[in-house]
């Protein structure tokens, strides 16, 4: 059955009685741990507290902010947000961002983004990520394949010590010109798993900000969108707020309204009011956008007349303040 | 080892054992699944479909199953039958998690636990087909489901993908994933190819059109068909009841009556492409409908 998320030294509530705790070096192995629901978990990990988690909450200790970008659900739109988000926020010239692309398995950020063929080097003080502009860093798995169509095979402990040398190893120093980087945004694969669990435990000694999560209007897509928002809950992320995209489609031949994916259950919005969550907003389909991301541009830039670009603004300006008021 | 020789077991009654792959989230896995369920189904096929996606299980709310009270039977965990004859099951966590809303936080070797168990406590009886729906990415479940099935020489995988390069691109390492563990693959479906707006009959290609057509023949993949987007056939894998045949550019017309989900889909305009993908995915496989 599910298990508690361990993200700290702490006992989980469903341990058994005499848990070592899940940092020990019993952790998993001792007589105590026979029947615990987490016992392959903690037994699977090292033992002790890691060391790089300090090493990680230095190098991002002049970062600002920093979101996450989740859903539970694929291809509603994360990475066409997140890259969004970021290119609407690097607008104003003495805000520095970064991207971090955590879906090791499916990297779209770099092909979205138009930094699809670099590739990244080590520098003296860490790895440099690359530059889309002046103020816009990217940091993704996708520049370090040997080509574009390798499969990225790997099972979770590789993925996460992947993860962990993006946090470690990044600098970012070089994207912070006044020595603070604002944004550092990382977009997440689907669902509640390594990946996740990874970034949010190797930033807890240095902060998340909060999650905002995707969703597309269908109840199959809220589904999965509710277990995201549990997964935070149980990991004590603390949640921006929803945004709600492809929702609603304008014809461009007639700009007759209609929809693709149905709100049968009331959409983000009942989703959002029955949880206490903030609806940051909803975005409609626009070809553009999908347009515009195979073409690694910033649709905000190629398309500003088009409702999608006045609804993406309108939320990235509520996020700014939330996170800075 | 004893759990693999369960797992052989178990697949000895089944004929084929189809994996649905993407590599991309949010293309259609599923949804395609399912039509290509109950599209084999109506060619008078026994199927069940198993749903290895663990941290979001579509499969039970699209068949209309997601209310199945899991339990176990002397010969395995019995699946939630779909329709009255017993043609179509189906398994899936989703039906052993306490809420719906419960979220499965697992890493990889529990994923992996579960996995083998579906593979070897599942009772599916004498099956057609087995469908396998998988989560995005190439990762624990796809190294375990090929690793668990390999001695028993699945079929092969089914692709589906949507027509824009963002998607290409994830869908090339999918295919690349096949080669390197030997999977066969028997073609691909480039879904969401299109939408047809229902004010003007316009067909405005949302995300693209051709790239996974393109993407088979350039790779030398069977192409199984083009699914343009279809708003009846998501309000079908959406609504509760799936006997009442969604119309939804007609909301007064008075909804239709049918006996199952099977006979539903065969009034969606999208049951006449799938029905050619299952037919060409027979002929792939050496079979003939039986109807």
């Amino acid at each position: 059955m599910p298990d508690t998320i361990v993200t700290g030294g702490e006992i989980p509530d469903n341990a058994n009685e005499h848990c070592p705790g899940p940092e020990s070096e019993d952790a998993g192995k001792a007589d105590g741990c026979a029947g615990c629901p987490n016992q392959e978990i903690c037994a699977s990990q090292a033992s002790g507290p890691d060391p790089d988690l300090p090493i990680i909450a230095e190098r991002l200790s002049f970062v600002k902010h920093k979101i996450l970008v989740l859903s539970g659900k694929g291809g509603v739109g994360k990475s066409t947000f997140t890259s969004q988000l970021a290119f609407a926020l690097a607008t104003d010239s003495s805000t520095e961002v970064g991207v971090v692309d955590v879906d090791v398995c499916g990297p779209s950020i770099p092909k979205i983004m138009g930094c699809e063929r670099e590739q990244v080097h080590p520098a003296g003080v860490g790895w440099s990520p690359v530059f889309v502009q002046d103020n816009l860093g990217v940091m993704s798995i996708a520049f370090m394949l040997p080509d574009e169509e390798s499969a990225v095979i790997w099972r979770g402990p590789k993925k996460n010590g992947m993860i962990k040398q993006f946090l470690r190893d990044v600098d970012w120093s070089s994207t912070a010109d006044n020595g603070t980087l604002d944004y550092l945004l990382f977009d997440t694969p689907p669902g509640t798993s390594d990946e996740h669990l990874s970034v949010v435990q190797l930033l807890r000694e240095s902060g998340i900000t909060g999650a905002v999560i995707v969703t597309t209007p269908q109840e199959v897509a809220l589904q999965d969108v509710r277990k995201e928002i549990d997964f935070c809950h149980k990991a004590k992320v603390p949640i921006i707020g929803v945004v709600e995209n492809m929702s609603g489609f304008v014809c461009p031949g007639c700009k007759g309204e209609s929809k693709i994916f149905y709100p049968t259950t009331g959409g983000a919005q009942k989703m959002c009011k029955d949880l206490g969550i903030p609806l940051l907003g909803s975005i409609p389909l626009d070809p553009s956008i999908g347009r515009a991301c195979d073409f690694g541009s910033s649709f905000l830039d190629t398309c500003p007349e088009s409702p999608a670009a006045k609804a993406y603004l309108d939320i990235i300006t509520k996020i700014k303040q939330i996170v800075e008021p | 080892m004893s759990n693999h020789a369960e797992i052989g077991e178990r697949l000895a009654s089944v004929k084929h054992v189809v994996l649905v792959l993407s590599g991309k989230g949010g293309v259609g896995k599923s949804s395609c699944t399912v039509q290509l369920a109950l599209s084999l189904v109506n060619q008078g096929h026994r199927v069940g479909v198993l749903d290895i996606d663990l941290c979001g299980p579509s499969i039970p709310r699209m068949l209309g199953v997601e209310n199945y009270q899991i339990h176990q039977a002397s010969s395995g965990w019995v699946p939630a039958y779909v329709d009255s004859d017993k043609q179509l099951s189906c398994m899936s966590i989703a039906f052993l998690l306490p809420s719906k809303d419960s979220s499965v936080v697992w890493r990889g070797p529990k994923k992996n636990a579960m996995i083998k168990l579906f593979l070897s406590d599942v009772y599916w009886g004498e099956l057609d087909y087995l469908l396998i729906d998988t989560p995005p990415g190439t990762s624990d479940e796809h190294l375990a489901v090929v690793e668990y099935l390999q001695e028993w020489n699945p079929d092969g995988a089914v692709i589906i993908t949507t027509p824009q390069a963002v998607a290409l691109a994830d869908v090339k390492k999918e295919i690349n994933f096949c080669e390197k563990v030997g999977l066969p693959i028997l073609g691909l479906v480039e879904n969401m190819s299109g939408f047809v707006c229902p004010h003007c009959a316009e067909c405005t290609n949302v995300f693209s059109t051709g790239g996974g057509e393109g993407l088979a023949k350039h790779l030398d993949i069977s192409f199984l068909g083009r699914a343009p987007i279809d708003p009846n056939l998501v309000m079908l894998l959406e609504q509760e009841d799936k006997t009442l045949v969604p119309n939804v550019n007609d909301s007064e017309a008075a909804k239709e009556k049918t006996a199952s989900i099977v006979e539903t889909y065969q009034r969606c305009e999208l049951s006449s492409i799938f029905s050619g993908i299952a037919k060409q995915l027979e002929e792939t496989l050496g079979e003939s409908a039986t109807t």
